[in-house]
Order: C-alpha cells, then structure tokens, then sequence
C-alpha cells in the first residue's frame, strides 16, 4: 500500500515536471491531466472516496477549460527560461525552502497516525465519535462539511460565486457607458478593456 | 494569424453526436444521485455539481453552442446561480431565526437513519449548492468558448458577445 | 518517505512560478503547487490500515470509529479543489484577456508594451 502511494507520487512529480519544462502547450495540458488522475488514485489509495470523485471531475473540467481557452493553432511553442541571474537567485530560494521543509518534517508525527489517535480531545475524534447521532447524516465528511463546519462552506461558495462573477465580467466587450459616435469601431473595442 | 473557428462549425461528427444523445441524460442523473444520496455515500453538493455541469458541457461540445442555450438559456444560469447561493444562505438564516438562535443550526428533526430522507437540512444544502457549482461552471464555460480573439490590428476586437446570446 | 515528495512537488510548482516566461506555464505551475498542498493535508490525516469515514448499518460504531480516518482534512481538502478550479478558471480568463491586448502570453514583452 506505501508503496503503491510512493510509486503514484514518483509519476504526480515527472508528470508536474514535464507539464512545466515542456515547450509545447498541449503537452503541458496532457502532462496537468496525468498529474489529476494519478492524485485521484492517490486519494481513493489514502480512504478518501468523497475527496477522489471530486478531483477527478474537476480534473476532466480543468483539462477541459486549459484545452479551449490556452491551446491555439498559432502560440504553440514557448520561449526558454527567464533571465539567468533571476533563475539563480529562484534555485537558491526553492533550495532554502527544501531544506527548511525537510527540517519541519521531521518534527511530524510518523505516517498513518493522525493526531486524532495521538491525541484524546482533537475535534475529529468528536466528529466520527458523535457525528451520526447529532447530525444524523452516515457520511461524516459530509457531515463536516455542511453542519460542523457550515460557515466554511458558505465562505467558499461566495468565493466561487465571485470568481466566476469576475471572469464573466471580464469578458464583456461593451461598456457600461456609451461610446462618443466620432470614435472608430477598433477604439472602441481597444477601450472597452480599459473601462471594466 | 488565423482565429479559432469554433462556431462556424457546430458540434463534432455524427459519432459524438449520437453517442452524447444517449449518454448525456444518464451522466445528468449520475450527478443527480450523487448530490441527493451525499448524506449516505461519498459525493455531496460539489461533486455532483460538477458532475451536471460536465454534461451540460457534453451537450455544447458535441452539438455546439446553441443546442446548449436551447436546453439551457444563460440567463437561466445567472438566475439558477443566485438562487443557489442565496438558499443555502437562507437555510443558514432559517436555522438562525427558527432553530434557536444559532446560525447554521441543523433545525429540521433528523428521521430514520440511513434513509434519503433524514439528516436534516444537509440533503437541502446539498442540492442548493450542486445548483450552484453547476450554474457558475456551465457560465464560465460557455463565456470562455464564445470569445473568439482576432489578430492585433484588425478591425474588431471581440467577435462575440457575451450579452447577445 | 511520501511527506518528501509532496514536498518536492511543491517546490517543483514553486520554481515554475518563479522561472517560467509563458503566462500559461506560470498557471499550472500554480496549480501543481495547490495540488501539493492537497495531497499532503490528506496525507496528514491518514490511518493505518484505516477505513473510509462513512458509515453503514453492517458496521458497529465502535470499531468505526477505532478504524476511520481523520475526516476533517478531507472536507478541507473537498473545498479546496472546487475553489481551486474556480481560480483558475479566473487566471485562464486574464491571460486571454493579454494575450489579446498584447498579442503574446510572454511576460517579458508583456512588461514592455505599453497598449
């Protein structure tokens, strides 16, 4: 079972390493694809089914929105790297945090205890000792979900309501103020953007 | 430099076609079940939600564009949008006002286990947010599918707009 | 050891942001990072040789509740990947948006034009 998680984790990183390093886009689309699906494995590997049907739904309709807004006939390719001194100086930042993180994981508990089962008052154990005769719901995360933690959901659902209000908003070519008459019609659609 | 021409050409080949006829209708009470059994088995609002949404995205890739605003109109989606999320507020305030002072309180009476129905208002909040996440996702969708980007220097910016359809 | 390379991952999305020339690139580098995150929140909350947190009528509640796993990082995690989805979307949606003012999703040329 671990090692079945390692081994799906090994392909979760080739698989980000190529979508990153790749020069064509669509392969970085594939290589995105690759990387949801293994983490989809990875969740139902680690008992987390609600998690899984989740990820891999918005993975096939994350895939779905990179495919028709970023892949062209026309911008295939990618340039290389950004200047030389700032890879440098990104290299040094990402190896200090490397290594600070492998100090902090050490400080971790050792895998497959969470801290339910180290420490006695923890809220989860809470959740799954009472969970069913005070919501009478069987689906603890559910459970969680919508009536422990209810606030948190309906925090995200306002964050998801404001993205999509603002990538509506963006795409609007008219304005909400009208056009002097005298302006061409490539003025126009040029300031349109630049009145949202 | 040559722009997308995604809507001249309406869907995909009779294959996708006919296999979207029969299979679309199944995928939407998929996404149905998991939202309403998601007090019983893994699933819940957001996954169905974003599984309805899914095939309401097979419908406008395999038939185009407007076989989607036929079955669903945008102006349905904006409207089912809000109302997603205003009634999950309300069940939220409704729990304040009458279950007794507590914002979120779970106030309908539980029921008989492992039922459909039982466990309170979770069922509700459930469908309130998969009407939610499938509304915001299907307009998302079908506003980055209509923009058309022409080369720099031609006379139109945008083809499309996203107010006419 | 599986906290490593949730690690690793993370840094691999880390150096994308920080490296990569193309808007695009710079977008799922992000989302490679988010997904890091995510793997390792669930990770932290496994049990070994644990079950999944659902109840049924064939299981007494004592032992479900010995064997499940944590579900409180599960439920974040659920939230987390819906909005992640909803914030890239929004990304996917500014980065056309200047590839259509500036005609180019490098962000070099995109600092020198001035439209």
């Amino acid at each position: 079972m671990m090692n079945l998680i390692v081994v799906l984790l090994m392909f979760v990183v080739i698989g980000a390493v190529i979508a990153i390093w790749t020069r064509d886009l669509l392969s970085a689309v594939i290589a995105m694809g690759v990387v949801g699906f293994a983490r989809t494995v990875v969740f139902v590997l680690l008992r987390a089914p609600d998690v899984a049907i989740t990820q891999v739904v918005v993975e096939v309709l994350l895939l779905i929105i990179l495919i028709r807004s970023a892949v062209r006939r026309e911008v295939h390719t990618v340039e290389g790297a950004r200047s030389v001194p700032g890879a440098a100086m990104a290299a040094a930042l990402v190896a200090v945090m490397l290594i600070l993180g492998v100090i902090a994981i050490r400080e971790l508990a050792p895998f497959g205890q969470p801290a339910m089962a180290r420490v006695s008052d923890a809220p989860s154990r809470a959740y799954v000792d009472k969970g069913l005769a005070e919501t009478g719901s069987a689906n603890i995360v559910t459970a969680v979900l919508l009536d422990y933690r209810g606030y948190d959901t309906l925090g995200e659902a306002t964050v998801l309501f404001t993205a999509v209000v603002g990538a509506v908003a963006l795409l609007r070519r008219k304005s909400r103020k009208e056009p002097p008459a005298t302006e061409t019609a490539a003025e126009a659609g040029a300031s349109a953007p630049e009145n949202e | 430099m040559k722009h997308l021409a995604t809507e001249e050409r309406e869907g995909m080949s009779t294959i996708v076609g006919t296999v979207t006829h029969w299979v679309c209708g199944f995928i939407i009470l998929y996404g149905a079940y998991i939202v309403l059994y998601g007090h019983l088995s893994p699933g819940g609002g957001f996954a169905g939600g974003v599984i309805l949404a899914c095939g309401f995205m097979l419908l406008m890739l395999a038939y185009g564009k407007r076989r989607l605003v036929a079955a669903l109109p945008l102006s349905t989606a904006s409207v089912l949008d809000c109302v997603g999320a205003l009634g999950f507020w309300l069940l939220a305030v409704l729990g304040l006002l009458i279950g007794g002072g507590v914002f979120f309180k779970n106030f309908i009476p539980h029921g008989v286990r492992f039922r459909l129905c039982s466990a309170g208002i979770i069922p509700l909040a459930n469908i309130a947010i998969a009407v939610k996440v499938c509304a915001s996702l299907v307009l998302v969708l079908v506003a980055l599918s209509v923009l058309r980007v022409k080369a720099r220097g031609s006379d139109e910016d945008f083809v499309t707009d996203i107010d006419e359809v | 050891m599986v906290y490593l390379l949730c690690l690793v991952l993370f840094c691999v999305g880390m150096y994308g942001v920080l490296t990569q020339r193309n808007l695009i690139k710079i977008i799922l580098s992000l989302a490679v990072a988010e997904s890091a995150v995510n793997i390792f929140l669930v990770l932290v909350g496994y049990r070994a040789r644990g079950v999944a947190p659902i109840e049924s009528a064939a299981v007494p509640h004592g032992t479900f509740a010995a064997a499940a796993v944590d579900p409180l990082p599960q439920a974040m995690v659920l939230t987390a990947i819906v909005i992640g989805l909803g914030v890239l979307a929004l990304s996917m949606v500014i980065a056309m948006r200047l590839y259509h003012r500036h005609g180019t999703y490098d962000i070099t040329k995109i600092n020198e034009l001035r439209g």
